[in-house]
C-alpha cells in the first residue's frame, strides 16, 4: 500500500492534464489506467503492423492553446497540423467543398444558390460572435447561480458582462441559438438543402439527436469554437495520431514527477467518515490518497466506482439519469493505396479534409429515425478523413489510413446487446456506402477496426460509447454539467473530484475540464493556482 | 481568380495622367425591376429614391434595423422603373430579405455587365473621340446611351475620383472592342490604365469612403461598437426622415435625438508622412480617434487622411495630433504630427462639375 497526495482514475487526456497540474504544484500524484495503454479516447494504437490508428478521436481543434503552451506540449512531442479541404459528395456526383479563402467559399456556395453565397458572410459573422462569447468561458469554472460566495458572484457578474457586451440582440439570439435545432438555425440563412446538409453535420456529431432536434445548433458551436493558431473553426491532425496528444501530456506530467500505472482498473473509491481515503483496484491493490479525481464519465463514476449507499438518493438519481446516449461508431481502415472519388477528380485538394456523402437534411433525419428504431442507420452520416495524406508518420509509404466516424449507431440493437453479427452488418453498411462513391475503395482494404458503442464502452469506458461523456444540451451545460450544484468539479464526497469531459466545458480533446478541475483542487488545498487563465479578446 | 475579368486591369499608374481607365467589372451589380422597384428601394435606402429620375444616378447608403450602414453605393435609374444598384460588398442576401412584401425582381448581374471607369480632365474628349457625340452635355450623375459597334454603350457621368469622369457600361461581348477603341482613339489624349493604388489616392483626395476600410459593413460586425451610422460617416445628408419608412429609420431618429458616438473627419496633417492607421490624440494625449485612410495627396500637395473620431472631437479648430510610424531603410521612427480638420474634399477642381464638360 502506497500513499499519494492525489490519485487520478483514468489516463485520458483530461486525467493526464489534471494530474500534470497537480504534480506541477508539488503533489505526489498517481494516475491509474485500466488498459495496458494510456490516452482514453485520445489514443493511437498500432492495430495493423505499420499503421498507427487514431482509434477514437481523430481530429484536433478544441485543445486549449493556453494549455498546449503552458505545458510545453511541443517540447513533449506534440505537433498539430491544420488541414484544409472538406467536401460533401451527393448521389448524383455533385460536390460542395470547404475553402479557407472566404471569397472562394462564397463562390462555391453561390454555385449552388446565389443568395446563399452572400448569406454565408452573415452566417459566419453570427457563428463567430457566438464563438467569441463562449471561448473565454472554457478555462473558467462555471459559477453556481444559487451561491452567495464572493467568487461565484464575481463570476456571475463576469458572465453577465460577457453576455451583454455584444448588445441586446445578442441576448435574444443566444437564448434561441442554445435551444434551437441546427436545421432551424441554418434555415435562417440558407435556402439550398445541400448547403444546409453540408453544414448540419457539426450539429449532430456525437449526439443522439437529429438535425431537427432542439439543441443541435449548440452542438455545431461546440465544433466551431476551437481553433488552430487563431483560425477559429479550423481543425487539424495531431502528427502521429490523436494518441500524440495524450502522450505529450503524459510526458509533461512525468517531467513533473508524476507516476502512471497501467493495467490497473479501479474498482471502487474508498470512502471513510464521509471523505475519500483512496481507491481499490480489481487486482486487489489499494492506493491511499485524500484526493481522488475521476476522469471517467459521471454516470460510470457514480454508479460503478461508488457504493451507491454512500451517496444521497437524489444524487444517485441524477447520476443514473445523466443523459449519455450512444449514437456513434467508428471504422478505422488500413488501406493499401489511396481511394479515388470520381466526383472529385484527381488530385483535388478537398480530399485533404473531411468527406461526407449527403444530399439533404431529410436524408440525415432518416438516418436518425433508424437509430430511434433501434438499429444503425441504413444510410449513415459519415465523417471520413484520410489523415495519412497529411501525416506520413501514420502508415508505410504509399499506404493510407482512413478514419470513418459513423452516425447513427444505437447502444442496443432493438433493445438487446450487440452481437458480432450485428457488428459485421454495421461494418458492411458503412463500407458499402463508401464503395458507392469510390469504386476502388474496397479493393484497397487491408484491415478494418470496427467500434460500435459496445466496443467504445468496453475498451474506452465511455457509457454507451457517448464520445462527449454526456450530451451537450442546455440541461447538461455550464453550471448544469454534469449535475446542478456539482459543476465546480467537486463530487458529493469530500476529497472527490471530477475532471472528465462530463464536466464543463464538455467533450472533445480540449484538456480544459482537466485543467479547470486542477484549479479547484489547488484552491481547496490553499495552494496557488498554476492553471493558466484563458486568453481574453475584446 | 476572384472574378471574370472582362477588362484587364493594368499595373499601378498615376491617376493624374490626362485620363485613366479602371476596371469596374468586379463591383457588385444588382438589377432591380418590377412594379414595386421604387417603393422597395425607398424602403431599403435612406435617401428619397423618387427624386432620382430616369437617366439619373444617386449616391446612397443602406442600413440595418439598427441604423448601421451595411454598404454604400450608387443607384442607377436606367429607364422608368428599372434600377441598377452598385456596391462593393455582395448584397443579394440582404436585398432579398428586405424585399419581403414587395413585387420586385432582384438579379445579381455582376458578370453580365462589363464596366470601366474613365476618369480625368480629358475623359470627355476621349468619349467624343470614340463616337459619343454630345457626351459633354451630360451633367454630373446623368446617364446617356450611345451606339457603339452594333450595340449600345451606356455612359454615366459618375466615378470614384473627385475629377471629371465617366463610367462606361457595356455587354461583356463588346468589352474588348470598347477597350481597343478607347486606347486607339484616346492615344492623343494620353489614356492610361489605372491600378487600385492610384484609385485609392484619388478617392481619398475626393474624400470618398470605402467599405472595409473607413467603415465595417454592419452585417459583418461581430463586436457591437464596430459599425457606423450614416451620421457617423458624415453622410447625414443622405438620410431623408420625410420618408414614412426605411430600414433603420427608427434607430436613426433616436440617434439624431441622443447624439452620435463617432464622426468621420478629413484631416490635413503636417509633414509628409502618410498617417496610415494612426491614433489621433487630443492636446492631453488621450486617444480620441483613429485614421482609417491616409495618403500623400499629389494633387493638393497635402498629407491627407480620413479619420473616425469619438464624439465630440473632430470639430474644426480642435487641437489634434496623429501618431505616425514610418520606416526608412528598415528602421522605424515615430513622429507626432499636428492635424487640422478640413471641410469638404481635399481636391475639388471646377471641371468636375462644369457642364458642358471641357476637353481638358
Amino acid at each position: 500500500m502506497t500513499n499519494y497526495d492525489a490519485i487520478v482514475v483514468g489516463a485520458g487526456h483530461n486525467g493526464l492534464t489534471n494530474a500534470a497540474y497537480l504534480a506541477r504544484a508539488g503533489l505526489k500524484v498517481l494516475v491509474l489506467e485500466r488498459m495496458p495503454w494510456i490516452g482514453g479516447a485520445a489514443v493511437s494504437r498500432e492495430i495493423e503492423k505499420g499503421w498507427m490508428y487514431s482509434n477514437c478521436s481523430y481530429v484536433c481543434s478544441l485543445l486549449r492553446p493556453e494549455l498546449f503552451r503552458d505545458l510545453e506540449l511541443a517540447r513533449h512531442g506534440l505537433q498539430v497540423v491544420p488541414y484544409g479541404g472538406g467536401v460533401t459528395i451527393t448521389r448524383t456526383g455533385d460536390v460542395l467543398g470547404n475553402y479557407t479563402d472566404e471569397d472562394v467559399q462564397r463562390r462555391e456556395f453561390a454555385r449552388h444558390n446565389p443568395r446563399d453565397g452572400d448569406a454565408y458572410h452573415r452566417y459566419s459573422t453570427d457563428v463567430i460572435r457566438q464563438c467569441k462569447f463562449i471561448r473565454p468561458l472554457l478555462l473558467r469554472t462555471p459559477p453556481d447561480p444559487t451561491s452567495f460566495k464572493p467568487r461565484d458572484i464575481r463570476e456571475l457578474i463576469y458572465l453577465g458582462r460577457e453576455f451583454t457586451k455584444f448588445g441586446e440582440q445578442f441576448i435574444y439570439d443566444t437564448l434561441r441559438f442554445y435551444t434551437m435545432s441546427i436545421a432551424d438555425f441554418l434555415g435562417e440563412y440558407f435556402e439550398s438543402d445541400l448547403i444546409k446538409a453540408h453544414l448540419s453535420g457539426s450539429g449532430i456529431i456525437g449526439s443522439a439527436m437529429g438535425v431537427y432536434s432542439p439543441g443541435t445548433a449548440y452542438v455545431l458551436l461546440h465544433h466551431y469554437m476551437g481553433d488552430v493558431d487563431g483560425s477559429i473553426g479550423a481543425w487539424g491532425f495531431a502528427r502521429g495520431g490523436m494518441g500524440a496528444v495524450s502522450n505529450a501530456i503524459a510526458s509533461a506530467y512525468k517531467s513533473f514527477g508524476g507516476e502512471i500505472v497501467t493495467d490497473a482498473p479501479v474498482e471502487r473509491v474508498i470512502v471513510r467518515n464521509g471523505r475519500v481515503a483512496g481507491v481499490a483496484t480489481a487486482n486487489g491493490n489499494e492506493y491511499r490518497a485524500k484526493i481522488v479525481v475521476s476522469n471517467l464519465d459521471p454516470k460510470r463514476t457514480f454508479t460503478k466506482l461508488f457504493d451507491e449507499g454512500d451517496l444521497n438518493p437524489e444524487f444517485v438519481k441524477r447520476a443514473r439519469n445523466f443523459k449519455i446516449r450512444g449514437s456513434s461508431g467508428k471504422l478505422n481502415i488500413a488501406l493499401d493505396g489511396l481511394p479515388e472519388f470520381p466526383a472529385l477528380g484527381r488530385d483535388n485538394p478537398l480530399r485533404f479534409g473531411d468527406i461526407h456523402f449527403l444530399d439533404s437534411l431529410e436524408k440525415m433525419e432518416r438516418a436518425y429515425d433508424d437509430w430511434k428504431n433501434g438499429t444503425w442507420s441504413k444510410e449513415p452520416y459519415l465523417d471520413l478523413l484520410i489523415p495519412s495524406m497529411t501525416d506520413p508518420t501514420m502508415t508505410p509509404p504509399g499506404k493510407h489510413f482512413m478514419s470513418v466516424f459513423v452516425q447513427y449507431v444505437p447502444p442496443k440493437i432493438h433493445g438487446r446487446d450487440w452481437t458480432d453479427q450485428d457488428r459485421d452488418g454495421f461494418k458492411n453498411t458503412v463500407l458499402d456506402q463508401i464503395g458507392r462513391y469510390s469504386p476502388n475503395f474496397k479493393s484497397l482494404i487491408r484491415h478494418v477496426e470496427v467500434r460500435t458503442p459496445r466496443e467504445l464502452e468496453d475498451e474506452v469506458g465511455l457509457t454507451e460509447g457517448n464520445i462527449f461523456q454526456g450530451e451537450l444540451t442546455m440541461d447538461q451545460l455550464l453550471f448544469n454539467r454534469p449535475f446542478p450544484g456539482y459543476a465546480q468539479y467537486r463530487g458529493p464526497v469530500k476529497g472527490f473530484y471530477m475532471c472528465g469531459s462530463g464536466t464543463h466545458p464538455g467533450g472533445g480533446v480540449m484538456a480544459a475540464p482537466g485543467a479547470n478541475a486542477a484549479r479547484e483542487i489547488l484552491l481547496d488545498l490553499k495552494r496557488p493556482s498554476l492553471v493558466p487563465e484563458g486568453w481574453q479578446d475584446d | 481568380m476572384r472574378h471574370k475579368d472582362h477588362f484587364k486591369t493594368a499595373v499601378y499608374q498615376t491617376p493624374f495622367h490626362p485620363r485613366t481607365s479602371f476596371d469596374l467589372t468586379p463591383m457588385t451589380k444588382h438589377r432591380i425591376t418590377g412594379k414595386d422597384a421604387l417603393p422597395f428601394l425607398n424602403r431599403l435606402i435612406t435617401r428619397d429614391i423618387a427624386k432620382i429620375k430616369p437617366g439619373r444616378v444617386g449616391y446612397c447608403v443602406w442600413c440595418d434595423d439598427n441604423g448601421q450602414v451595411i454598404d454604400d453605393g450608387t443607384v442607377f435609374h436606367l429607364r422608368e422603373g428599372d434600377y441598377r444598384l452598385c456596391s462593393q460588398e455582395r448584397q443579394l442576401d440582404w436585398l432579398t430579405r428586405s424585399a419581403h412584401g414587395f413585387d420586385v425582381k432582384i438579379v445579381e448581374d455582376t458578370h453580365e455587365v462589363a464596366a470601366l471607369a474613365l476618369q480625368g480632365p480629358t475623359s470627355c474628349a476621349v468619349l467624343k473621340a470614340i463616337g459619343c457625340t454630345g457626351a459633354e452635355k451630360l451633367k454630373p450623375f446623368d446617364i446617356a446611351y450611345f451606339p457603339f459597334a452594333d450595340g449600345e454603350l451606356m455612359v454615366s457621368r459618375t466615378g470614384f475620383t473627385g475629377d471629371l469622369g465617366y463610367e462606361l457600361w457595356i455587354d461583356p461581348a463588346r468589352a474588348l472592342e470598347l477597350w481597343d477603341a478607347l486606347f486607339d482613339k484616346g492615344g492623343n489624349h494620353g489614356i492610361r490604365p489605372m491600378g487600385t493604388h492610384a484609385l485609392e489616392v484619388a478617392r481619398i483626395e475626393a474624400g470618398f469612403i470605402q467599405a472595409q476600410v473607413d467603415f465595417l459593413p454592419a452585417d459583418q460586425a461581430i463586436r457591437i461598437d464596430r459599425s457606423r451610422s450614416p451620421f457617423e460617416l458624415d453622410l447625414g445628408r443622405l438620410v431623408d426622415f420625410s420618408k414614412p419608412n426605411f430600414n433603420g429609420r427608427r434607430a436613426l431618429l433616436e440617434e439624431r435625438r441622443r447624439g452620435s458616438r463617432y464622426r468621420l473627419v478629413r484631416l490635413d496633417i503636417e509633414g509628409n508622412k502618410p498617417a496610415r492607421s494612426a491614433y489621433i490624440y487630443d492636446s492631453k494625449r488621450n486617444v480620441v480617434g483613429t485614421v482609417t485612410s491616409a495618403e500623400w495627396s499629389p494633387s493638393a500637395k497635402s498629407n491627407i487622411a480620413l479619420a473616425s473620431m469619438h464624439m465630440p472631437w473632430g470639430r474644426p479648430g480642435d487641437e489634434l495630433w496623429a501618431e505616425i510610424y514610418y520606416q526608412r531603410e528598415l528602421k522605424w521612427s515615430r513622429v507626432m504630427a499636428r492635424c487640422r480638420v478640413v471641410e469638404g474634399a481635399f481636391f475639388d477642381p471646377p471641371r468636375r462639375r462644369a457642364t458642358p464638360a471641357a476637353d481638358f
